[in-house]
């Protein structure tokens, strides 16, 4: 009898606490700044273009060969009229998030610190009615990035 | 004329029972065959393998980068515990040596692993012996604020991506100390609510002392680690035994139990976790800034031909990791050494004879991750 006692006295004890849960959809809870959904892709401003130059070193370092990385020449270049400083572009860019297994290793190999991984709640809730819209391409990757949202944390 | 049919002996016959593989007292996808006669148990035979995902032979298609985010997908309750061993046994590999700093700091996070895990298993047992829900969410909060540490420090709240061959992948945060601190205190309350919530409840009591008995030359035989084996009495800790890391460094006591019924389970880790704090306790004063990756670190992953076992104490019991090298940055063979397959086959000898309410009493409390056992 002295051992359930003890126990309704645990019980009670938490009536006294502050409750820890949040009503989700209503309210969310505040993302840290290293936190990692799906990685997105980030646009140069000042360039109007995005960062990647479509090197490939991600696609080769993924685990799980979830990315597809087009190269093409940057008809933006100096050498062409342009005034970008890159000579090849990302032509088209596709990551299937269905696949990603959210490792951080993309982020790890570019050299161009052109992918970070979404830190906005935006990356969580990407559930949608079919699989197959989980693949997403280049304007999609860059639109996190673009809107001005997302505050990319990258390893130092 | 009416005629009385003498009393005889009807016979009887086994029934089976199916238990699992959707079944939430499983704890994942398994399945148990119960043989019963009335209520009691006369055999179990059980079947694993509805999560093998041959992430043994996925391993050997991974570079030494790649495959630690596998490790995490193979214990998801005690994930950077499965990664500690990955990561050290290449380092044995390549004989490379870690800076002081990245050992305190993987030892902190192991610790507090294993906090967070063991908080698991007092809220599933909860719900195993028939504490629905109260034990459950209570064990769930603790857990969630040492997640949120996690969260803080990896980005990422299971799979954390986060031990590197060498080291760390990145520092922990500014405030990092002081966190710690706070889960802690958070999470002492904690285990005085679960531990006054159960341990001295009469109702828990009578369900869970006295059965599930092995005793402790069963429990070696069959291969048992971890909190299994300490509660049939055999003080058998790696972090004591065969210290890694700083562990020879802290002061921590190894709880064993008496009798390796399903009540001492719960005493051992419940005392686990007690121990976990202390050692996090003096980690935190030990930790001092410096590097967190060797100097003379190679740009790439590649190791000597060769083969190491690597074994840790898990949460769960010795986590190993057999590795193969025949040089390159991949391995050529890679055995997780699951403790929870091990603790697993010990089931029938536990089970046999028991109920059946009791048979999920224990296998709940072998405290299995199906991940785990099957890969
Ligand atoms: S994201 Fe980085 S690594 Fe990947 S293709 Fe672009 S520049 Fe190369
Ligand atoms: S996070 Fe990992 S799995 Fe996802 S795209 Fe990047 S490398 Fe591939």
């Amino acid at each position: 009898m002295k051992g359930i006692l003890k126990s309704m006295s645990v019980t009670l004890s938490t009536f006294m606490r502050k409750p820890v849960t949040r009503e989700y959809p209503e309210t969310h809870k505040e993302l840290p700044e290293r936190d990692r959904a799906f990685p997105v892709l980030l646009w140069a401003e000042e360039d109007k273009e995005p960062f990647c130059t479509g090197c490939h070193a991600c696609e080769r370092a993924c685990p799980v060969e979830c990315m597809t990385v087009l190269m093409k020449d940057n008809p933006n270049h100096k050498s062409v009229g342009g005034d970008s400083s890159r000579r090849k572009i990302i032509d088209k860019f596709w990551i299937d998030y269905g696949r990603c297994m959210r490792c951080n290793i993309c982020v790890e190999v570019c050299n161009f610190d052109a992918i970070s991984m979404n830190n906005t709640w935006a990356g969580h809730e990407t559930s949608v009615y079919d699989r197959a819209d989980l693949v997403m391409d280049l304007p999609m990757l860059l639109a996190q990035s673009r809107s001005g949202e997302l505050k990319p944390w990258v390893a130092p | 004329m009416t005629s009385m049919a003498p009393e005889q002996e009807f016979e009887t016959q086994d029934l089976m029972i199916n238990m699992g593989p959707q079944h939430p007292a499983t704890h994942g996808v398994f399945r148990m065959v119960l043989q019963v006669d009335g209520e009691v148990v006369r055999d179990v035979v059980s079947h694993i393998g509805y999560m093998h995902r041959g992430g043994e032979k996925l391993s050997e298609t991974m570079d030494f980068r790649q495959g630690i985010g596998f490790m995490d997908r193979t214990e998801y309750l005690a994930q950077f515990n499965a990664e500690l061993s990955y990561v050290m046994a290449v380092e044995k590999l390549m004989d490379i040596e870690v800076p002081e700093r990245s050992q305190w700091i993987r030892m902190i996070l192991c610790e507090l692993n294993r906090l967070s895990s063991h908080f698991m298993f007092t809220g599933a047992f909860g719900t195993d012996v028939g504490v629905f829900g109260t034990g459950f969410t209570y064990a769930f909060r603790e857990r969630e604020n040492i997640l949120d540490l996690f969260e803080e420090i990896t980005g990422d709240r299971l799979m954390y991506a986060y031990f590197r061959p060498g080291g760390l992948a990145w520092e922990v945060t500014d405030n990092f100390v002081a966190r710690v601190r706070e889960v802690l205190n958070v999470s002492k309350q904690g285990i005085k609510d679960m531990d006054g919530l159960l341990t001295e409840n009469e109702i828990f009591k009578a369900r869970t002392q006295g059965i599930g008995v092995i005793s402790a030359a069963d429990a070696i035989d069959w291969g048992s680690t971890g909190p299994v084996l300490r509660a049939s009495g055999v003080p058998l800790d790696l972090r004591r035994t065969e210290p890694y890391l700083k562990y020879a460094e802290v002061d921590f006591d190894v709880p064993v139990g008496k009798v390796g019924d399903v009540y001492d389970r719960w005493l051992v880790r419940i005392e686990e976790m007690r121990q976990s704090v202390r050692i996090i306790e003096q980690c935190l004063t030990k930790l001092q800034p410096g590097p967190i990756l060797p100097e003379r670190m190679p740009r790439m992953l590649r190791t000597p031909p060769g083969e190491v076992y690597l074994r840790t104490e898990a949460p769960r019991g010795e986590y190993g990791i057999y590795m193969v090298s025949k040089g390159g940055n991949r391995p050529h063979r890679l055995k997780i050494r699951s403790a929870c397959f091990a603790n697993l086959q010990a089931l029938r000898d536990m089970t046999i004879g028991s109920y059946v309410a009791d048979a999920v009493v224990i296998l709940g409390s072998l405290d299995i991750v199906l991940c785990e056992v099957d890969r």
